[in-house]
């Protein structure tokens, strides 16, 4: 995309006024995107999105610009504006030595969807139409949408690294809408990996629109979920969010070295329940939040963050790792050349307890089994974090029983952590997801095996 | 020297690539650029300084009922050639739609904004740096018990230009600022979190002090909160919360979604749908308002539209599009690029009395200042909503302990019909609906 020799004279116009670290990012995005609604293929539309953020460092400040011009005299003149922007007065000439770092790859691209005609995109909705449709009669809508992308990228920095790299995603999402006699409910599943069109050779889409309209179908015979406090048990990899939630943030070094964190000072000590594992996992192949380096050029990591209830570390990007004089970690990610990166999860997961899940449902008396969990946040400062759950069931004496209409789950991330008590051996990942902070968005994954917490308060309308 | 209006130059871009349309196809392009700043102080240093320059076009075409749409980030000629030639290839894969088609000129007349000040593009690095530093400065003198998290300074200008076959040719530009502080409050158990923010055309408009004393507040009054028992309860919605559930309401009230069988208001159109003393209106062209506009995203001018009047469903707000299925005019409401229809700038109605004369009329409730998820507990098709808060419990008419951790949960067609008082305290904030406390009987509250 940019030449190494550009690269070497742009970092060296931004270290001119006197910062000691200068970096060259720079992607070029391509993707295309399907949206079926209302049984009709609506648009079909392909989007180019290119440019590079220069990002100067001079002792506590960044600076940093970005251009969609990607020849020398934009890359320069930005690059001026990012070294202006951390003027620390000094200044000095600095000579630049860019070393190509070998090629890492963790996930294979066996088909390139950019070969793939657009078609055979068209042909996946209206599978997942007539599939949903098909799953009721009381379906009575059903929207859908087919992405993918592929960014290339390049990164090169004062310290001598150069990196590319080259990520493709593919996703699908399908949202169903049942109508009965209490009104309408909806329904949503989705289908993300770093993976090309061959996804679709693995998974039938079908699968995808069914899983989608059996939750708002469930729904319509849904009862108010309770209201209080109860025993929650979270179904194998619809609840891997909640520790993205309500820990992982808290996890994050820059928010670690402001105090905006509940986890701050805490490493060495037992943070959760002993049968709790935790790992953020950029490696994990085909995964939703894998990437082979991260934005800043490191490559990404296998991550122990908490190891049996005892919180081992906290995740890394350059600028937090140099201050604290450690290795980086590989999470530092941006949403696109127009971003500063920060510190950011990648695939976050529990790791496999020993249970049988049966058993985890079979010992809870009273409470509720959570089949899917929707969007969530958290106020890393104090943990205390909120879920949507999108399909629940009760569980009463030991057994499954009625579905619950929507409602949300809420607790406290550090008292949920230590409140897990059975943790089952039927790990599974999650949906995919865009993990939100600061304004940007990134892909991330999460995965968890069933598992319970003693007690969670859910925010139903049933007393 | 403040730089002229350029925008006419996007004007003349979109009006190249419209005149490239082949007979039969509907074109319309989009073009806009933008430039922002971002400084972020921190412990009286910069953080961060951003500059940001953007610029893109979007073209859809329509022929024979099918759309197909491209982008770029660019505005170089040879790539919006490129995006031209996408955009028609994408349209064929779409499939017939009879109500496809682009906004027509309907006569409405714009109402003028004043949407640009010179003065803010005059206004030095230096100036934006020391209006951080002062919020940050301000807001730690606050309270002994306050930490800042970060101070930030922001500005953007942009210039956007839209023209049709169908004869719509429309530009303009855009500028403003805007402060913010996050803050962390400890009382030696816990932590507790806040933030402030102003916003101006200019920075002389910035309400600093206000925005250092509303990050005090935020996290000094949840410190020492507890869990409250579960029950049913009246609450009243600060003027930050309200705003936020009217964003929610706002999008069910939206003829996109009453067409696809998406609202639950589709069938209520004349109905009562809220109480009596509601009456909701998306008006961008009230200057007061932060999104206040002259024209939709279609090019079509912005305008005022009553959509609850005294508790009567009385309008969703439309897109050309939906507006010509449902057989309706348009009102106004089009997102750029064919996407929908939305609200612009909703406000409610105020009644007359203050907060505190409406707290002083309550035995027994809660004061909800703020909510969390709300987004991921809200279900606009079903109206279930259930969010977690925040508040001041309500005692005997004075405000008493603050509460955390617990969810407040109806549906939306509920609370629009238990809606029991409007406040006088109308704000207007930094989002496409404005603030009003708002009083609210029998919703459920789970804690404990």
């Amino acid at each position: 995309m940019i030449d190494n020799d550009i690269l070497e004279r742009v970092l060296a116009e931004g270290l001119r006024t006197g910062a000691d670290f200068a970096e060259v990012f720079a992607s070029d995005w391509r993707g295309t995107g399907v949206g079926l609604d209302d049984g009709k293929i609506e648009q079909l539309s392909t989007g180019r999105n290119r440019g590079a953020g220069i990002r100067v460092i001079a002792g506590e400040t960044t600076g940093f610009a970005h251009t969609a011009d990607l020849s020398e005299a934009g890359l320069m003149a930005a690059a001026r504006v990012a070294a202006e922007a951390a003027r620390q007065g000094g200044g000095g000439i600095k000579v630049v030595a860019l070393t190509t770092q070998a090629a890492r790859i963790v996930s294979p691209i066996k088909i390139d969807p950019s070969t793939i005609g657009k078609a055979a995109k068209v042909d996946l909705l209206r599978r997942v139409d007539d599939a949903a449709r098909s799953a009721g009669g009381a379906i009575t809508q059903v929207s859908a949408g087919y992405s993918d992308g592929r960014t290339r990228i390049v990164i090169a920095n004062s310290d001598g690294l150069v990196a590319h790299d080259e990520r493709v995603r593919t996703l699908l999402r399908v949202s169903a809408v049942a109508n009965g006699d209490a009104g309408m409910q909806t329904g949503f599943d989705s289908l993300g990996h770093t993976m090309g069109f061959e996804l679709f050779d693995k998974v039938q889409v079908e699968d995808v629109a069914r899983a989608a309209a059996g939750r708002a179908l469930t729904k319509l015979k849904a009862r108010p979920a309770p209201s209080g406090s109860l025993p929650v048990v979270i179904k194998a990899g619809s609840g891997g969010v909640l520790f993205h939630e309500a820990c992982g943030h808290g996890l994050e070094a820059d928010l670690v070295a402001k105090g905006a964190s509940v986890y701050r000072g805490k490493v060495g000590e037992l943070v959760a329940s002993p049968l709790v594992t935790l790992v953020d996992d950029g490696t994990m192949t085909h995964e939703w939040g894998a990437i082979a380096i991260d934005d800043e050029g490191h490559p990404s990591q296998y991550n122990v963050l908490i190891e049996n209830g005892i919180l081992t570390d906290y995740m890394w990007d350059y600028l937090r790792a140099r201050k604290e004089g450690r290795p980086q970690s590989g999470n530092g990610r941006r949403q696109s050349y127009k971003d500063l990166p920060m510190v950011r999860m990648t695939n976050t997961y529990v790791l496999n307890g020993e249970e049988n899940p049966a058993d985890i449902i079979k010992d809870t008396a009273n409470g509720v089994y959570v089949a899917h969990l929707g969007g969530g946040s958290v106020n890393t400062a104090t943990g205390d974090f909120v879920f949507g759950m999108t399909e629940a069931y009760l569980i009463e004496n030991g057994e499954i029983t009625e579905p619950l209409r929507e409602g949300n789950l809420i607790g406290n991330g550090p008292q949920v952590l230590r409140d897990i008590d059975r943790l089952g051996n039927d790990f599974a990942m999650g949906n995919p997801g865009t993990c939100g902070k600061d304004g940007q968005g990134v892909p991330v994954g999460d995965g968890q095996p069933t598992l319970r917490v003693k007690s969670m308060t859910i925010g139903g309308t049933a007393s | 020297m403040s730089s002229p209006d350029r925008s006419a130059e996007l004007l003349v871009i979109a009006e190249r690539v419209v005149a490239m349309a082949a007979p039969g196809e509907q074109v319309e392009a989009y073009v806009s650029r933008g430039l922002s700043t971002e400084i972020r102080v921190y412990e009286g240093e910069v953080e961060h300084f951003v500059s940001a320059q953007s610029e893109s076009i979007g073209i859809r075409v329509i022929r024979d009922g099918r759309t197909g749409t491209s982008s770029c980030g660019t505005l170089d000629a040879s790539e919006i050639a490129e995006v031209l030639a996408e955009a028609r290839d994408n349209l064929g894969y779409g499939e017939p739609d009879e109500w496809a088609g682009l906004a027509e000129p309907d006569g409405f007349a714009v109402v003028p904004q004043s949407l640009w000040n010179d003065s803010l593009e005059l206004t030095t690095t230096q100036r934006k740096i020391e209006l951080a530093k002062l919020l940050e400065k301000l807001t730690l003198a606050g309270d002994s018990r306050i930490r800042v998290d970060d101070s930030n300074y922001s500005d953007a200008a942009g210039e956007a230009a839209v023209a049709t076959t169908t004869g719509i040719r429309v530009a303009g530009r855009e500028n403003g600022c805007y402060l913010s502080v996050g803050t962390l409050a400890d009382d030696g158990n816990e932590t507790q979190t806040g933030f402030g923010f102003a916003v101006g055309r200019n920075v002389d408009e910035l309400d600093i002090e206000r925005a250092a004393r509303e990050a005090v507040d935020r996290a000094t009054r949840l410190l020492g909160a507890t869990k409250p028992d579960s029950r049913r309860v009246t609450v009243v919605l600060d003027p930050f919360v309200t705003a936020q559930f009217l964003s929610i309401i706002g999008g069910t009230l939206n003829g996109e979604s009453v067409v696809k069988g998406r609202s639950l208001f589709a069938q209520r159109m004349g109905e009562t749908v809220a109480s009596s003393l509601l009456t909701l209106v998306d008006d961008p062209t009230n200057p007061l308002a932060y999104t206040a506009t002259d024209i939709d995203g279609e090019g079509l001018a912005a305008r005022r539209n009553v959509l609850i009047q005294d508790g009567v469903l009385s309008k969703f707000v439309q897109s050309s599009y939906s507006a010509r299925r449902m057989g309706l005019p348009t009102t106004g409401n089009g997102r750029r690029g064919g996407s929908g229809a939305g609200c612009l700038a909703l406000q409610i109605l105020p009644g007359t009395r203050s907060q505190a004369e409406i707290v002083a009329g309550i035995d027994d409730g809660i004061l909800i200042q703020q909510v969390q998820g709300l987004h991921s507990g809200v279900n606009s098709v079903s109206g279930d909503f259930s969010t977690g808060a925040a508040g001041l419990l309500i005692k005997n008419g004075t405000l008493g302990a603050p509460v955390r951790e617990f969810t407040i949960a109806s549906t939306l067609q509920r609370m629009l019909m238990d809606i029991a008082e409007v406040g006088g305290d109308l704000e207007w904030l930094p989002m496409s609906a404005t603030g009003v406390s708002l009083v609210i009987h029998d919703v459920t509250m789970s804690g404990a």
